[in-house]
Order: structure tokens, then C-alpha cells, then sequence
């Protein structure tokens, strides 16, 4: 434990893959939710909840069909009925509220969710294992071998980030959600259905935080409250980047994605070197996880709307 | 109008709460007299989140940080021998205000959800900083050596002593914060709330007005951060967790923003619900969550809007 780990060329590029792999669901999360942020305008805590469902469904339903790919496959479809229920029942009538009552309602939806799923499937963590043909290891460079689920999830996050951008810009549904961003009373009232847009737009977001939290199953333990951790940090993702735009959600994602990682693995054993290595242990991950937040404080002082702010609002 | 039923409201309330360490002897149910203590512990967070969320509009989501920065602040000096509270609480005291203008003077210069988010992340920093704090039990958390220490007649192990000492502390809270609001330092953070570009069009600088309304906040969290310290008995970096700021937030709306007595209420209430609940299931939060949820939609002005005689919530 104590002994520091030597920082060599294959440790680097093998934790900055895993960086990239965590930005990676860190951007499945943030897409949905800035969106959600950008064009209606709602805080949503909840959506860490939606993650969560996402695993727990991914995770019986592979249980029940004996097939890991089915599992997350089926959960998709899940989470998008989950996202859709939730914000029929609960939040249409929040979004002309203020953000105050929008951040209490979703927690108290938090509370609810983590409940409902500790009675269903109970308090402790369950756990997924990789199926067989995503088990191995690839190899990157020579001498760089990488686990090939790991590879997977980049790969379908990239895809999956692709099919978005072309979502968004190429056809005419995106064309709606951009006009929703800018102004919605304009859109509403050249006879686009908006609430349809809304709840259409909030079970896209659901369905992708879905697809991060079944593809998460066998990576991070499958637990009541796993989407409290990924939702603040997805958080601030979006507002590094700027609320309300994906490419803001796509930069910020990698860039905490990595900071995060990279900081987990390397503080420890280069702060062993200037402190005992048993005090290191503690002070680097926690040293690791703060230094996402001071990004975002930084960012915000030079930068208080982001990155790369989303153009007009109404 | 809004004065007197205000003067009304703090005599009735504190004579009620006067009340609670003699019944709780008469009937010999100790319990209460530590469950109000509490409740009242978290009043004064609740208050001092309402002085800059109810009048400033500064919507803070982690008034948690300085509870915990309260906390460290008895417990520490505590571990290392220190237990004078003439000494403890107004470090933490002095901790808190010194975190809150940093804190603040960052955090003002965004607004809206970006300030929301921006206050959760400083607070999460400090969870994290008491997480890497090993010296003083890491994420486990340390037992507090035992209670500040203030000489004479003030023993702070005697639960009724230490319950009239909270509660000694809330009322003149109350008063000094109503005093505030009413003056003419409040109707500024009053105005910059409801029109911040028309505020510094008649020649207020709004944002030291707030960074001050902040700090005073912040301290107060702080004080109420060494009493529940005292509290407890016992300090962990969850002093800090942001469901902890969600709560208080809660307390606030549930009492009735921008009413300074709403969050008392609101934190009576709360606390009790959340007692009265967990008695009954231990899955106590899938009723919790709908009520909040419901609270929020249906009951804007709090409960302190249900009170009779109550005017019209000021802006």
C-alpha cells in the first residue's frame, strides 16, 4: 500500500484511457442534463437517480435473460419510461417555478428513488462481472494491454456522442431543441409542440443517464445512492462547460473525467514523496477529489457563465 | 402588524421551548429535552440560510460547509486539550465568517443556477478536506474529548443548562436578525433581491452589502456548527454532506422564506417528521421525499403562512 508506484509511460497512458473512459460517462450524464438545463430550464437533481435506475434495471434484467448486452439493452428502453413517468407526474409543473423549489422538489425525488430501490433490491451493493467475450484485454501499444470493457465503453460513448452532434445539428428534431435553447415562447408559438418536446427531450436525457449506469454496473458497485457521487460531478461538468450546450458538456466531461483520474492516481504517489506514505494514502484521493471543484471555482472567476456559454436566453 | 405578530410569535415560541426541560422532568422523558435541543441547533442554521436565501436570494446549497467548519472548530482544539468554549466558539465563530467570505466573495460574482452550483462545490471541497483530515479520524470521524468548557455555573453537561444556553442563543439570533432586516443594511439586500440592476441605479454597491449578508450567515452557521458539535458529541465530515445543505435548505422553505421565524418552524418540523417517520418504517424517506416534493408545489408560503393574522410575504 504505502509503497509508491513507480510513474511509468504504460501506467500514464493506461490511467489516461480510464480518464477518458470516466469522462466518457461523465459526458452520457451531462448531455441529458444540460439539455434538460438549457432548454426548460430545470434543475434537476434527480438525474442521478435516473443513473441509478439505469443500473439496477441493466443489472436484473442481465440477471433475468442471462445475457449482459440484453440487460443494458432493455434498460435503455427502461430508464427512457422512468424519465418520461417522472417528469409527467413530477416535474411539468416545476419548470416556470423558481430553480430554488426545482433543486428541493428533485431532492426530495433523490430521497425517493433511493428508498424505493433499497426496498426492492435492498441496501448493499450488488455486483455485475463482464461477460466473457468483453473480459480480455486489448492491446494498445505494445506492452500497454487495456481491459476491453473499459475500451467498449469509450467506443460507445464516442458513438453515442456522434449520433447526438448529428441529432442535434442535422435533423429537424434537433433543429427544435436548438430554437427551445434560444426561445421558447418564439418556438410554442410557430406551433411546435413544446411540452411533447419537453418530455421528449427530458426521456432522451434519462435514457443516456440509463445507458451510463447499466454500462457502469460491472466497473463501480451497483448500490442505493451511486448516483449522488457522479451527479455532482456531472454538475460540474456542465457548468464548466457552460449550461445548456453539448460541446461545453463534451470538453468539461474529459476535462473532470481525466482531472479526476489522473489525480487519483498519480497525487498519491507523488505526494508520498514529500509526506509520509500512510498520510498520502488519505490526503491524495481526497486531494484528488477537491481538485475537480476547484476547477469549476476557477472557471467560474475568470469565466462565470462557462466555457462555452450557450447563446441567448429567454 | 408584521412587528407585533412577530414579537407575538418569539414570546409564545420561546415560552413554549422554555417549557420542554421541566415537562420532559415531570414525565420523566429525558429524550425531548435532547431532541429539541436539536431542533433548535438547526433553527439557528436554518435562520441564518434565511437571512441571505429568504431576503438576499442567495440561493446557498451548502450552508452544510459551515456546521462543519463550527464542528472542526470545538473539536479540534478539543483533541489537542483545549476545551475552553470561550475559546472554541468564537474560533468557530471567526473559522466560519473567514470561509464565508472567501466563499462568498467568489460565489457572488455568478448568479442564479451557476451560483447554486458554486456554493454545492465549496461545500463539497471542505467534505472532501474533513474526508483527507486523518489526524482528526478521516472519514470515520472523531468522539469530541467532551463539552466546551465556560467555568461557573454554565456546564454544558447538564442537558438542561446546555438547552437553555441553545436556546438563550436562538432568541437573541432572532432578534439581532429581525433588527437586521428591518434596518437599513437589510432593505438593501432586500432591494438588491428584487431588482439588483435598479438597486445600483440609486447608488448602492450591492454585491459588499451581500458578501456582508453572507459572512454574517456564514458565522452563524458556524456557532450552530460548535453547538451541534457539543450536540452530538461527536464530529464527521457528514457535518458537511450536501443532503445536509438540502435540509436546511428544506427547513427554510418549509417554515416560509424570508420570514426568519419560518425556519424555526420549519426545523421543528422537520426534525419531528423525520422522527415520527423513522419510528413508524425504517424506509422513512420514500415517505419524506413526495411530502418535500409536495411541500414545494402546494405550500409556497410555509407554514408560518398558515399562522393566523399572516400578512403577505415581503419580497
Amino acid at each position: 500500500m504505502g509503497v509508491p508506484v513507480a510513474i511509468t509511460l504504460a501506467l500514464v497512458l493506461e490511467q489516461t484511457l480510464n480518464g477518458l473512459q470516466y469522462g466518457v460517462m461523465l459526458f452520457l450524464m451531462a448531455a441529458g442534463l444540460t439539455l434538460v438545463f438549457g432548454i426548460m430550464n430545470l434543475v434537476n437533481l434527480a438525474h442521478g437517480s435516473l443513473y441509478m435506475v439505469g443500473a439496477y434495471l441493466a443489472t436484473a434484467l442481465a440477471r433475468w435473460s442471462g445475457s449482459f448486452v440484453l440487460g443494458v439493452a432493455l434498460a435503455l428502453p427502461g430508464t427512457l419510461l422512468v424519465g418520461i413517468l417522472v417528469e409527467v407526474v413530477a416535474l411539468r409543473t416545476l419548470y416556470e417555478r423558481e430553480h430554488l423549489d426545482q433543486v428541493l422538489a428533485t431532492f426530495g425525488l433523490i430521497l425517493f428513488f433511493n428508498e424505493l430501490i433499497a426496498i426492492i433490491w435492498g441496501r448493499a451493493a450488488i455486483y455485475t462481472s463482464v461477460p466473457p467475450f468483453l473480459s480480455g484485454h486489448i492491446r494498445v501499444l505494445p506492452g500497454v494491454p487495456y481491459p476491453t470493457y473499459r475500451a467498449g465503453i469509450i467506443l460507445v460513448g464516442v458513438a453515442v456522442a456522434v449520433l447526438l452532434w448529428i441529432l442535434v445539428t442535422r435533423t429537424r428534431l434537433g433543429m427544435r431543441i436548438r430554437a427551445g435553447a434560444t426561445n421558447r415562447t418564439m418556438i410554442s408559438a410557430l406551433g411546435v409542440n413544446i411540452r411533447l418536446l419537453y418530455t421528449l427531450v427530458f426521456g432522451v436525457g434519462a435514457a443516456l443517464a440509463g445507458l451510463a449506469g447499466a454500462m457502469a454496473g460491472p466497473i463501480y458497485s451497483v448500490q442505493p445512492g451511486m448516483g449522488e457521487g457522479i451527479l455532482i460531478q456531472v454538475f460540474v461538468v456542465i457548468v464548466i462547460g457552460g449550461i445548456g450546450s453539448i460541446r461545453g458538456a463534451m470538453v468539461g466531461a474529459i476535462v473532470v473525467g481525466m482531472a479526476d483520474t489522473l489525480g487519483r492516481a498519480f497525487l498519491k504517489p507523488m505526494l508520498a514523496t514529500v509526506i509520509s506514505p500512510p498520510a498520502a494514502d488519505k490526503a491524495g484521493p481526497a486531494l484528488a477529489s477537491m481538485s475537480i471543484y476547484l476547477l469549476m471555482a476557477a472557471v467560474l472567476f475568470f469565466r462565470p457563465e462557462g466555457l462555452f456559454p450557450a447563446r441567448s436566453r429567454s | 402588524m408584521t412587528v407585533s405578530r412577530r414579537a407575538i410569535a418569539l414570546a409564545v415560541g420561546c415560552l413554549l421551548l422554555a417549557l420542554v426541560p421541566p415537562i420532559a422532568a415531570l414525565t420523566n422523558q429525558p429524550f425531548y429535552v435532547d431532541l429539541f435541543r436539536r431542533m433548535m441547533i438547526f433553527a439557528i442554521a436554518a435562520v441564518s440560510l434565511d437571512l441571505i436565501l429568504g431576503y438576499g436570494g442567495m440561493v446557498s446549497f451548502g450552508h452544510a460547509a459551515y456546521l462543519g467548519i463550527g464542528a472542526y472548530a470545538v473539536g479540534i482544539p478539543a483533541f489537542h486539550g483545549v476545551d475552553s468554549g470561550w475559546l472554541q466558539w468564537p474560533l468557530a465563530i471567526v473559522a466560519s465568517a473567514l470561509a464565508a467570505l472567501v466563499i462568498g466573495a467568489i460565489s457572488l460574482r455568478t448568479s442564479g443556477v451557476y451560483f447554486i452550483m458554486i456554493t454545492l462545490a465549496f461545500a463539497q471541497m471542505l467534505y472532501y478536506l474533513g474526508l483527507s483530515l486523518e489526524a482528526y479520524g478521516g472519514d470515520n470521524g472523531m468522539r469530541l474529548a467532551g463539552r466546551s468548557r465556560f467555568g461557573g455555573p454554565i456546564d454544558l453537561h447538564q442537558p438542561a443548562v446546555f438547552y437553555y444556553v441553545v436556546l438563550a442563543i436562538l432568541v437573541l439570533f432572532l432578534v439581532l436578525g429581525s433588527r437586521l432586516v428591518a434596518s437599513r443594511f437589510g432593505m438593501v439586500i432586500r432591494a438588491a433581491k428584487s431588482n439588483e440592476p435598479r438597486a445600483r441605479a440609486i447608488g448602492f454597491s450591492p454585491f459588499r452589502y451581500k458578501l456582508t449578508a453572507f459572512v454574517i450567515a456564514g458565522s452563524a452557521g458556524g456557532l450552530a456548527g460548535a453547538l451541534l458539535a457539543n450536540q452530538t458529541e461527536y464530529l464527521t465530515p457528514d457535518f458537511m454532506h450536501w443532503t445536509r445543505s438540502g435540509e436546511i435548505m428544506f427547513m427554510v422553505i418549509l417554515g416560509g422564506t424570508g420570514t426568519l421565524f419560518g425556519p424555526v418552524i420549519g426545523a421543528i418540523a422537520l426534525l419531528l417528521l423525520e422522527d415520527v417517520l423513522s419510528a413508524l418504517t425504517v424506509h422513512w424517506q420514500i415517505v419524506l421525499g413526495p411530502i418535500l416534493i409536495l411541500v414545494v408545489l402546494f405550500a409556497k408560503r410555509g407554514l408560518f403562512g398558515l399562522l393566523p393574522g399572516a400578512a403577505p410575504r415581503d419580497g
